[in-house]
Protein backbone atom coordinates (compact mmCIF):
# COMPACT_ATOMS: atom_id res chain seq x y z
CA UNK A 1 0.00 0.00 0.00
CA UNK A 2 1.33 3.51 -0.78
CA UNK A 3 1.63 6.11 1.97
CA UNK A 4 -1.56 7.77 0.71
CA UNK A 5 -4.25 6.00 -1.25
CA UNK A 6 -6.76 8.34 -2.96
CA UNK A 7 -8.88 5.34 -3.88
CA UNK A 8 -9.26 4.34 -0.24
CA UNK A 9 -10.11 7.94 0.72
CA UNK A 10 -12.80 8.02 -1.94
CA UNK A 11 -14.04 4.64 -0.81
CA UNK A 12 -14.36 5.87 2.78
CA UNK A 13 -16.03 9.10 1.73
CA UNK A 14 -18.79 7.27 -0.09
CA UNK A 15 -19.08 4.26 2.20
CA UNK A 16 -22.25 3.55 4.14
CA UNK A 17 -20.76 3.88 7.65
CA UNK A 18 -19.22 7.30 6.88
CA UNK A 19 -22.42 8.65 5.38
CA UNK A 20 -24.32 7.26 8.32
CA UNK A 21 -21.78 8.82 10.71
CA UNK A 22 -22.09 12.19 9.00
CA UNK A 23 -25.87 12.03 9.25
CA UNK A 24 -25.63 11.17 12.97
CA UNK A 25 -23.29 14.15 13.46
CA UNK A 26 -25.74 16.38 11.64
CA UNK A 27 -28.70 15.03 13.59
CA UNK A 28 -26.99 15.38 16.97
CA UNK A 29 -25.99 18.94 16.12
CA UNK A 30 -29.44 19.93 14.89
CA UNK A 31 -31.36 18.40 17.79
CA UNK A 32 -28.89 19.74 20.37
CA UNK A 33 -29.10 23.19 18.83
CA UNK A 34 -32.90 23.13 18.94
CA UNK A 35 -32.83 22.02 22.57
CA UNK A 36 -30.25 24.72 23.24
CA UNK A 37 -32.46 27.39 21.64
CA UNK A 38 -35.49 26.32 23.68
CA UNK A 39 -33.50 26.18 26.92
CA UNK A 40 -31.71 29.44 26.13
CA UNK A 41 -34.93 31.24 25.31
CA UNK A 42 -36.61 30.02 28.49
CA UNK A 43 -33.59 31.05 30.56
CA UNK A 44 -33.38 34.46 28.91
CA UNK A 45 -37.09 35.12 29.45
CA UNK A 46 -36.82 33.84 33.04
CA UNK A 47 -34.05 36.39 33.57
CA UNK A 48 -36.54 39.16 32.80
CA UNK A 49 -38.97 37.99 35.48
CA UNK A 50 -39.14 40.49 38.35
CA UNK A 51 -38.79 37.71 40.93
CA UNK A 52 -35.37 37.15 42.40
CA UNK A 53 -35.36 33.38 43.10
CA UNK A 54 -36.12 32.71 39.42
CA UNK A 55 -33.23 34.88 38.31
CA UNK A 56 -30.92 33.21 40.84
CA UNK A 57 -31.81 29.81 39.40
CA UNK A 58 -30.82 31.05 35.95
CA UNK A 59 -27.52 32.35 37.28
CA UNK A 60 -26.90 28.99 38.95
CA UNK A 61 -27.60 27.18 35.70
CA UNK A 62 -25.21 29.39 33.73
CA UNK A 63 -22.55 29.05 36.42
CA UNK A 64 -22.79 25.25 36.37
CA UNK A 65 -22.89 24.66 32.62
CA UNK A 66 -20.41 27.30 31.61
CA UNK A 67 -18.03 26.49 34.45
CA UNK A 68 -17.46 22.81 33.63
CA UNK A 69 -16.15 21.16 30.44
CA UNK A 70 -18.73 19.88 27.94
CA UNK A 71 -16.79 16.63 27.85
CA UNK A 72 -17.33 16.20 31.58
CA UNK A 73 -21.06 16.90 31.20
CA UNK A 74 -21.23 14.36 28.40
CA UNK A 75 -19.45 11.63 30.34
CA UNK A 76 -21.46 12.53 33.41
CA UNK A 77 -24.76 12.07 31.58
CA UNK A 78 -23.57 8.75 30.18
CA UNK A 79 -21.97 7.22 33.27
CA UNK A 80 -23.64 8.82 36.30
CA UNK A 81 -27.29 9.10 35.30
CA UNK A 82 -27.72 5.29 35.00
CA UNK A 83 -26.75 5.10 38.69
CA UNK A 84 -29.94 7.06 39.39
CA UNK A 85 -31.98 4.72 37.25
CA UNK A 86 -31.93 7.00 34.21
CA UNK A 87 -30.57 4.85 31.41
CA UNK A 88 -30.47 6.74 28.13
CA UNK A 89 -29.14 5.56 24.79
CA UNK A 90 -25.91 7.22 23.65
CA UNK A 91 -27.71 9.49 21.20
CA UNK A 92 -30.09 10.82 23.87
CA UNK A 93 -27.21 11.36 26.29
CA UNK A 94 -25.33 13.27 23.65
CA UNK A 95 -28.27 15.50 22.80
CA UNK A 96 -29.10 16.08 26.47
CA UNK A 97 -25.57 17.08 27.45
CA UNK A 98 -24.83 19.16 24.35
CA UNK A 99 -28.28 20.77 24.37
CA UNK A 100 -28.25 21.75 28.05
CA UNK A 101 -24.72 23.07 27.67
CA UNK A 102 -25.67 24.99 24.55
CA UNK A 103 -28.66 26.43 26.40
CA UNK A 104 -26.33 28.28 28.75
CA UNK A 105 -24.56 30.00 25.86
CA UNK A 106 -27.77 30.51 23.92
CA UNK A 107 -29.24 32.26 26.98
CA UNK A 108 -26.55 34.92 26.78
CA UNK A 109 -27.17 35.37 23.05
CA UNK A 110 -30.93 35.63 23.55
CA UNK A 111 -30.47 38.05 26.40
CA UNK A 112 -28.33 40.35 24.29
CA UNK A 113 -31.04 40.18 21.62
CA UNK A 114 -33.79 41.03 24.09
CA UNK A 115 -31.71 43.90 25.44
CA UNK A 116 -31.13 45.25 21.95
CA UNK A 117 -34.87 45.90 21.60
CA UNK A 118 -35.19 49.43 22.96
CA UNK A 119 -37.21 50.19 26.10
CA UNK A 120 -39.39 52.56 24.04
CA UNK A 121 -40.87 49.59 22.17
CA UNK A 122 -42.03 48.06 25.44
CA UNK A 123 -43.31 51.39 26.67
CA UNK A 124 -45.35 51.87 23.49
CA UNK A 125 -46.86 48.40 23.84
CA UNK A 126 -47.58 48.99 27.53
CA UNK A 127 -49.31 52.27 26.68
CA UNK A 128 -51.65 50.29 24.41
CA UNK A 129 -52.65 48.14 27.36
CA UNK A 130 -51.00 44.96 26.09
CA UNK A 131 -50.19 42.43 28.83
CA UNK A 132 -46.52 41.99 29.76
CA UNK A 133 -46.24 38.40 28.51
CA UNK A 134 -47.84 39.38 25.22
CA UNK A 135 -45.40 42.26 24.87
CA UNK A 136 -42.59 39.74 25.24
CA UNK A 137 -44.21 37.38 22.74
CA UNK A 138 -45.37 39.78 20.03
CA UNK A 139 -43.12 42.81 20.35
CA UNK A 140 -39.80 41.95 21.99
CA UNK A 141 -39.04 38.37 20.93
CA UNK A 142 -39.79 38.77 17.19
CA UNK A 143 -37.31 41.63 17.05
CA UNK A 144 -34.79 39.96 19.37
CA UNK A 145 -34.81 36.73 17.35
CA UNK A 146 -33.97 38.56 14.17
CA UNK A 147 -30.99 40.12 15.93
CA UNK A 148 -29.72 36.76 17.18
CA UNK A 149 -29.90 34.86 13.88
CA UNK A 150 -26.22 35.48 12.97
CA UNK A 151 -24.84 34.37 16.36
CA UNK A 152 -27.13 31.31 16.34
CA UNK A 153 -25.67 30.36 12.96
CA UNK A 154 -22.19 30.57 14.46
CA UNK A 155 -23.27 28.40 17.38
CA UNK A 156 -24.55 25.76 14.97
CA UNK A 157 -21.28 25.60 13.08
CA UNK A 158 -19.40 25.29 16.33
CA UNK A 159 -21.87 22.60 17.44
CA UNK A 160 -21.10 20.51 14.34
CA UNK A 161 -17.49 20.32 15.51
CA UNK A 162 -18.13 19.98 19.24
CA UNK A 163 -20.35 16.99 18.47
CA UNK A 164 -17.15 15.01 17.73
CA UNK A 165 -16.77 14.66 21.51
CA UNK A 166 -19.76 12.41 21.51
CA UNK A 167 -17.44 9.69 20.16
CA UNK A 168 -16.17 9.12 23.71
CA UNK A 169 -19.54 7.73 24.78
CA UNK A 170 -19.69 5.36 21.86
CA UNK A 171 -22.22 7.08 19.64
CA UNK A 172 -21.55 6.23 16.03
CA UNK A 173 -20.98 9.71 14.73
CA UNK A 174 -18.44 10.77 12.17
CA UNK A 175 -15.24 10.78 14.24
CA UNK A 176 -15.88 7.43 15.92
CA UNK A 177 -16.72 5.90 12.54
CA UNK A 178 -13.42 7.14 11.13
CA UNK A 179 -11.49 5.98 14.16
CA UNK A 180 -12.99 2.51 14.00
CA UNK A 181 -12.39 2.22 10.27
CA UNK A 182 -8.75 3.17 10.74
CA UNK A 183 -8.14 0.84 13.64
CA UNK A 184 -8.90 -2.11 11.39
CA UNK A 185 -6.15 -1.39 8.86
CA UNK A 186 -4.21 1.52 10.42
CA UNK A 187 -5.04 3.75 7.42
CA UNK A 188 -5.53 6.78 9.68
CA UNK A 189 -4.63 9.31 6.98
CA UNK A 190 -7.43 8.22 4.66
CA UNK A 191 -10.05 7.61 7.35
CA UNK A 192 -9.49 10.86 9.24
CA UNK A 193 -9.21 12.82 5.98
CA UNK A 194 -12.55 11.40 4.89
CA UNK A 195 -14.09 12.48 8.20
CA UNK A 196 -12.46 15.91 7.85
CA UNK A 197 -13.88 16.35 4.37
CA UNK A 198 -17.34 15.45 5.65
CA UNK A 199 -17.03 18.00 8.45
CA UNK A 200 -15.92 20.65 5.97
CA UNK A 201 -18.81 19.78 3.68
CA UNK A 202 -21.31 20.12 6.51
CA UNK A 203 -19.88 23.38 7.87
CA UNK A 204 -19.63 24.87 4.37
CA UNK A 205 -23.20 23.89 3.66
CA UNK A 206 -24.39 25.61 6.81
CA UNK A 207 -22.36 28.73 6.29
CA UNK A 208 -24.22 28.97 2.99
CA UNK A 209 -27.57 28.44 4.70
CA UNK A 210 -26.68 31.05 7.32
CA UNK A 211 -25.73 33.50 4.61
CA UNK A 212 -29.04 32.95 2.86
CA UNK A 213 -31.07 33.40 6.05
CA UNK A 214 -29.26 36.62 6.89
CA UNK A 215 -29.84 37.95 3.40
CA UNK A 216 -33.51 37.05 3.60
CA UNK A 217 -33.72 38.89 6.91
CA UNK A 218 -32.35 42.02 5.39
CA UNK A 219 -35.05 41.94 2.74
CA UNK A 220 -38.14 42.79 4.72
CA UNK A 221 -40.77 40.82 2.90
CA UNK A 222 -38.95 37.54 3.40
CA UNK A 223 -38.34 37.92 7.09
CA UNK A 224 -41.42 36.00 8.13
CA UNK A 225 -40.31 32.48 7.35
CA UNK A 226 -36.95 32.23 9.15
CA UNK A 227 -38.37 34.13 12.07
CA UNK A 228 -41.37 31.86 12.41
CA UNK A 229 -39.24 28.74 12.47
CA UNK A 230 -37.17 30.23 15.26
CA UNK A 231 -40.26 31.26 17.17
CA UNK A 232 -41.36 27.64 17.46
CA UNK A 233 -40.09 27.36 21.06
CA UNK A 234 -42.59 30.00 22.15
CA UNK A 235 -45.18 27.25 22.55
CA UNK A 236 -43.05 25.98 25.42
CA UNK A 237 -42.69 29.54 26.53
CA UNK A 238 -46.42 29.92 26.98
CA UNK A 239 -46.62 26.58 28.74
CA UNK A 240 -43.94 27.69 31.16
CA UNK A 241 -45.81 30.84 32.10
CA UNK B 1 -69.34 69.25 32.16
CA UNK B 2 -67.67 66.83 34.55
CA UNK B 3 -64.03 66.26 33.71
CA UNK B 4 -62.93 63.13 31.85
CA UNK B 5 -59.62 63.15 33.66
CA UNK B 6 -58.84 65.05 36.80
CA UNK B 7 -55.49 65.04 38.57
CA UNK B 8 -55.07 66.53 42.02
CA UNK B 9 -51.83 67.18 43.84
CA UNK B 10 -49.71 64.87 41.70
CA UNK B 11 -46.35 64.42 43.37
CA UNK B 12 -43.64 62.36 41.69
CA UNK B 13 -40.29 61.65 43.25
CA UNK B 14 -37.40 59.93 41.47
CA UNK B 15 -34.95 59.05 44.22
CA UNK B 16 -34.12 62.31 45.96
CA UNK B 17 -35.47 64.47 43.16
CA UNK B 18 -39.01 65.85 43.09
CA UNK B 19 -40.05 65.95 39.44
CA UNK B 20 -43.68 66.89 39.99
CA UNK B 21 -44.66 68.94 43.00
CA UNK B 22 -48.39 68.95 43.44
CA UNK B 23 -49.79 69.31 39.92
CA UNK B 24 -53.54 69.84 39.41
CA UNK B 25 -54.93 69.24 35.96
CA UNK B 26 -58.36 68.65 34.57
CA UNK B 27 -59.56 67.93 31.07
CA UNK B 28 -63.21 67.80 30.03
CA UNK B 29 -64.56 65.59 27.24
CA UNK B 30 -63.86 66.98 23.73
CA UNK B 31 -61.28 69.36 25.14
CA UNK B 32 -57.72 69.80 23.88
CA UNK B 33 -55.31 70.76 26.62
CA UNK B 34 -51.91 72.03 25.53
CA UNK B 35 -49.11 71.58 28.03
CA UNK B 36 -46.19 73.97 27.68
CA UNK B 37 -42.97 74.31 29.56
CA UNK B 38 -39.18 74.29 29.35
CA UNK B 39 -37.42 70.96 28.95
CA UNK B 40 -36.95 69.12 32.21
CA UNK B 41 -40.01 70.78 33.72
CA UNK B 42 -41.78 67.43 34.14
CA UNK B 43 -44.22 67.48 31.20
CA UNK B 44 -43.39 64.01 29.89
CA UNK B 45 -43.34 62.55 33.39
CA UNK B 46 -46.76 64.06 34.01
CA UNK B 47 -48.17 62.37 30.89
CA UNK B 48 -46.72 59.02 31.93
CA UNK B 49 -48.21 59.40 35.38
CA UNK B 50 -51.63 60.13 33.91
CA UNK B 51 -51.82 56.82 32.04
CA UNK B 52 -50.19 54.96 34.93
CA UNK B 53 -46.96 54.13 33.11
CA UNK B 54 -45.25 55.73 36.10
CA UNK B 55 -46.65 55.28 39.61
CA UNK B 56 -47.13 58.58 41.40
CA UNK B 57 -45.69 59.23 44.85
CA UNK B 58 -48.86 60.91 46.09
CA UNK B 59 -51.98 62.59 44.77
CA UNK B 60 -55.15 61.53 43.07
CA UNK B 61 -56.10 60.80 39.47
CA UNK B 62 -59.76 60.41 38.60
CA UNK B 63 -60.62 59.02 35.18
CA UNK B 64 -64.31 58.90 34.20
CA UNK B 65 -65.12 59.66 37.81
CA UNK B 66 -63.12 56.78 39.24
CA UNK B 67 -59.96 57.00 41.29
CA UNK B 68 -57.18 55.22 39.35
CA UNK B 69 -53.95 56.46 40.95
CA UNK B 70 -53.63 53.41 43.18
CA UNK B 71 -54.92 50.94 40.59
CA UNK B 72 -53.37 47.51 40.75
CA UNK B 73 -51.31 46.28 37.83
CA UNK B 74 -54.20 44.38 36.29
CA UNK B 75 -56.64 47.29 36.29
CA UNK B 76 -53.89 49.71 35.26
CA UNK B 77 -53.56 47.67 32.06
CA UNK B 78 -57.33 48.00 31.53
CA UNK B 79 -57.19 51.77 32.02
CA UNK B 80 -54.29 52.23 29.61
CA UNK B 81 -56.44 50.62 26.92
CA UNK B 82 -58.73 53.64 27.16
CA UNK B 83 -55.92 56.20 27.00
CA UNK B 84 -53.90 56.39 23.81
CA UNK B 85 -50.35 57.67 23.79
CA UNK B 86 -48.16 59.10 21.03
CA UNK B 87 -44.42 59.37 21.60
CA UNK B 88 -41.80 61.81 20.46
CA UNK B 89 -39.84 59.01 18.74
CA UNK B 90 -42.94 57.26 17.34
CA UNK B 91 -41.85 53.88 18.72
CA UNK B 92 -43.55 51.95 15.94
CA UNK B 93 -42.91 48.22 16.15
CA UNK B 94 -40.05 47.85 13.72
CA UNK B 95 -40.82 44.28 12.67
CA UNK B 96 -44.41 45.01 11.66
CA UNK B 97 -45.96 46.80 8.70
CA UNK B 98 -47.93 50.01 9.27
CA UNK B 99 -51.15 48.01 9.10
CA UNK B 100 -49.96 45.38 11.58
CA UNK B 101 -48.68 48.06 13.96
CA UNK B 102 -52.21 49.41 14.12
CA UNK B 103 -53.82 45.95 14.20
CA UNK B 104 -51.63 44.47 16.94
CA UNK B 105 -53.49 45.74 20.00
CA UNK B 106 -57.02 45.07 18.66
CA UNK B 107 -55.86 41.55 17.81
CA UNK B 108 -53.94 40.71 20.98
CA UNK B 109 -55.96 42.71 23.48
CA UNK B 110 -59.50 42.66 22.13
CA UNK B 111 -59.19 39.28 20.45
CA UNK B 112 -60.26 40.61 17.05
CA UNK B 113 -59.70 38.29 14.11
CA UNK B 114 -56.71 39.29 11.97
CA UNK B 115 -59.02 40.17 9.07
CA UNK B 116 -61.19 42.50 11.12
CA UNK B 117 -58.22 44.03 12.92
CA UNK B 118 -56.51 44.74 9.60
CA UNK B 119 -59.67 46.19 8.14
CA UNK B 120 -59.93 48.53 11.12
CA UNK B 121 -56.23 49.34 10.67
CA UNK B 122 -56.75 50.29 7.02
CA UNK B 123 -59.67 52.53 7.96
CA UNK B 124 -57.55 54.29 10.55
CA UNK B 125 -54.65 54.64 8.12
CA UNK B 126 -57.08 56.39 5.76
CA UNK B 127 -58.09 58.66 8.61
CA UNK B 128 -54.47 59.76 9.05
CA UNK B 129 -54.17 60.17 5.27
CA UNK B 130 -51.95 57.15 4.67
CA UNK B 131 -54.26 54.87 2.67
CA UNK B 132 -51.46 53.53 0.47
CA UNK B 133 -48.89 52.78 3.19
CA UNK B 134 -50.57 49.80 4.85
CA UNK B 135 -47.85 47.40 3.72
CA UNK B 136 -44.88 49.65 4.44
CA UNK B 137 -42.45 48.96 7.28
CA UNK B 138 -41.57 51.81 9.65
CA UNK B 139 -38.10 52.28 8.17
CA UNK B 140 -39.64 52.80 4.75
CA UNK B 141 -41.69 55.76 6.00
CA UNK B 142 -40.75 59.38 6.66
CA UNK B 143 -40.90 60.68 10.21
CA UNK B 144 -44.19 62.41 9.61
CA UNK B 145 -45.70 59.27 8.12
CA UNK B 146 -44.43 57.17 11.01
CA UNK B 147 -45.95 59.54 13.52
CA UNK B 148 -49.28 59.41 11.71
CA UNK B 149 -49.16 55.59 11.84
CA UNK B 150 -48.45 55.92 15.56
CA UNK B 151 -51.55 58.10 15.93
CA UNK B 152 -53.60 55.49 14.05
CA UNK B 153 -52.16 52.84 16.36
CA UNK B 154 -53.26 54.83 19.40
CA UNK B 155 -56.74 55.28 17.88
CA UNK B 156 -57.09 51.54 17.25
CA UNK B 157 -58.04 50.88 20.86
CA UNK B 158 -60.80 53.52 20.57
CA UNK B 159 -59.47 55.53 23.50
CA UNK B 160 -61.46 58.25 25.27
CA UNK B 161 -58.31 60.33 25.62
CA UNK B 162 -55.05 60.69 23.72
CA UNK B 163 -51.80 61.89 25.25
CA UNK B 164 -49.27 63.35 22.82
CA UNK B 165 -45.71 63.63 24.14
CA UNK B 166 -43.93 66.18 21.93
CA UNK B 167 -45.26 64.49 18.79
CA UNK B 168 -43.47 66.78 16.34
CA UNK B 169 -40.16 67.42 18.13
CA UNK B 170 -38.30 64.66 16.32
CA UNK B 171 -39.63 65.55 12.88
CA UNK B 172 -38.12 67.36 9.92
CA UNK B 173 -39.74 70.77 9.65
CA UNK B 174 -41.46 69.90 6.37
CA UNK B 175 -43.36 66.95 7.87
CA UNK B 176 -44.50 68.70 11.06
CA UNK B 177 -47.54 70.18 9.32
CA UNK B 178 -49.05 66.87 8.19
CA UNK B 179 -48.94 65.50 11.74
CA UNK B 180 -50.40 68.63 13.29
CA UNK B 181 -53.15 68.59 10.68
CA UNK B 182 -54.21 65.09 11.71
CA UNK B 183 -54.09 66.06 15.39
CA UNK B 184 -56.21 69.12 14.71
CA UNK B 185 -58.76 67.13 12.71
CA UNK B 186 -59.07 64.68 15.59
CA UNK B 187 -59.48 67.52 18.08
CA UNK B 188 -62.19 69.05 15.89
CA UNK B 189 -63.99 65.71 15.80
CA UNK B 190 -64.10 65.87 19.57
CA UNK B 191 -61.20 63.59 20.50
CA UNK B 192 -60.14 64.60 24.01
CA UNK B 193 -56.41 65.18 24.14
CA UNK B 194 -53.53 66.41 26.22
CA UNK B 195 -50.68 67.65 24.06
CA UNK B 196 -47.15 68.44 25.14
CA UNK B 197 -45.86 70.63 22.34
CA UNK B 198 -44.01 73.81 21.48
CA UNK B 199 -46.09 74.34 18.35
CA UNK B 200 -47.88 77.56 19.21
CA UNK B 201 -49.75 77.63 15.92
CA UNK B 202 -51.30 74.30 16.76
CA UNK B 203 -52.17 75.54 20.24
CA UNK B 204 -53.75 78.65 18.75
CA UNK B 205 -55.89 76.61 16.34
CA UNK B 206 -56.82 73.57 18.42
CA UNK B 207 -56.33 74.19 22.12
CA UNK B 208 -59.17 74.95 24.48
CA UNK B 209 -56.92 75.20 27.52
CA UNK B 210 -53.24 76.05 27.88
CA UNK B 211 -51.21 75.04 30.91
CA UNK B 212 -47.66 76.21 31.54
CA UNK B 213 -45.60 73.97 33.75
CA UNK B 214 -42.25 74.92 35.22
CA UNK B 215 -40.03 73.07 37.67
CA UNK B 216 -42.69 70.47 38.41
CA UNK B 217 -45.41 72.98 39.18
CA UNK B 218 -48.13 74.67 37.23
CA UNK B 219 -46.98 78.23 36.73
CA UNK B 220 -49.88 79.48 34.65
CA UNK B 221 -53.14 78.21 33.27
CA UNK B 222 -55.62 79.89 30.98
CA UNK B 223 -58.24 79.24 28.36
CA UNK B 224 -56.78 79.43 24.89
CA UNK B 225 -58.56 82.72 24.20
CA UNK B 226 -57.10 84.34 27.31
CA UNK B 227 -53.67 82.89 26.67
CA UNK B 228 -53.40 84.20 23.14
CA UNK B 229 -54.94 87.57 23.96
CA UNK B 230 -51.49 88.45 25.21
CA UNK B 231 -51.76 88.92 28.95
CA UNK B 232 -49.48 86.22 30.30
CA UNK B 233 -46.99 86.40 33.20
CA UNK B 234 -43.42 87.48 32.41
CA UNK B 235 -42.03 84.00 32.95
CA UNK B 236 -44.37 82.58 30.29
CA UNK B 237 -43.77 85.48 27.91
CA UNK B 238 -40.01 84.91 28.13
CA UNK B 239 -40.50 81.22 27.36
CA UNK B 240 -42.73 82.00 24.39
CA UNK B 241 -40.17 84.47 23.15
CA UNK B 242 -37.48 81.79 23.35
CA UNK B 243 -39.37 79.12 21.42
CA UNK B 244 -40.45 81.65 18.79
CA UNK B 245 -36.83 82.71 18.25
Amino acid sequence: MPLFSPALLLHYLCSGPFIHGAMITLLISLVSLCLGIVVGLLLAVAQQVPFRPVRSLVVGYLWLFRGTPVLLQLVFAFNVLPGFGIVLPGFACAVLALGLNEGAYMCEIMRSGIRAVGPGQRLAARALGIEEWQIMLWVVLPQALRIVIPPIGNQFISMLKVSAMVSVIGTQELLLTADQAASMNFRYLEALSAAGIWYLALTTLFMGVQHMIERACRRRGKVESPRLSLIAPTADLEAAR
Amino acid sequence: MSPLLEARGIWKRFGAEDVLKGVDLSVAPRECLVLLGPSGSGKSTLLRCLNLLEPISSGSIRFKGEEIAQARRKSAVQIRRQIGMVFQNFELFQHLTAEDNVALAPMRVNGETPQRARELARQLLCKVHLPDKAGAYPDELSGGQQQRVAIARALAMQPSLILYDEPTSALDPETVGEVLRVMQELAEEGMTSIVVTHEMNFARRAASQVVFIDDGQIAHRATATEFFSGCVPDRVARFLGKIAA
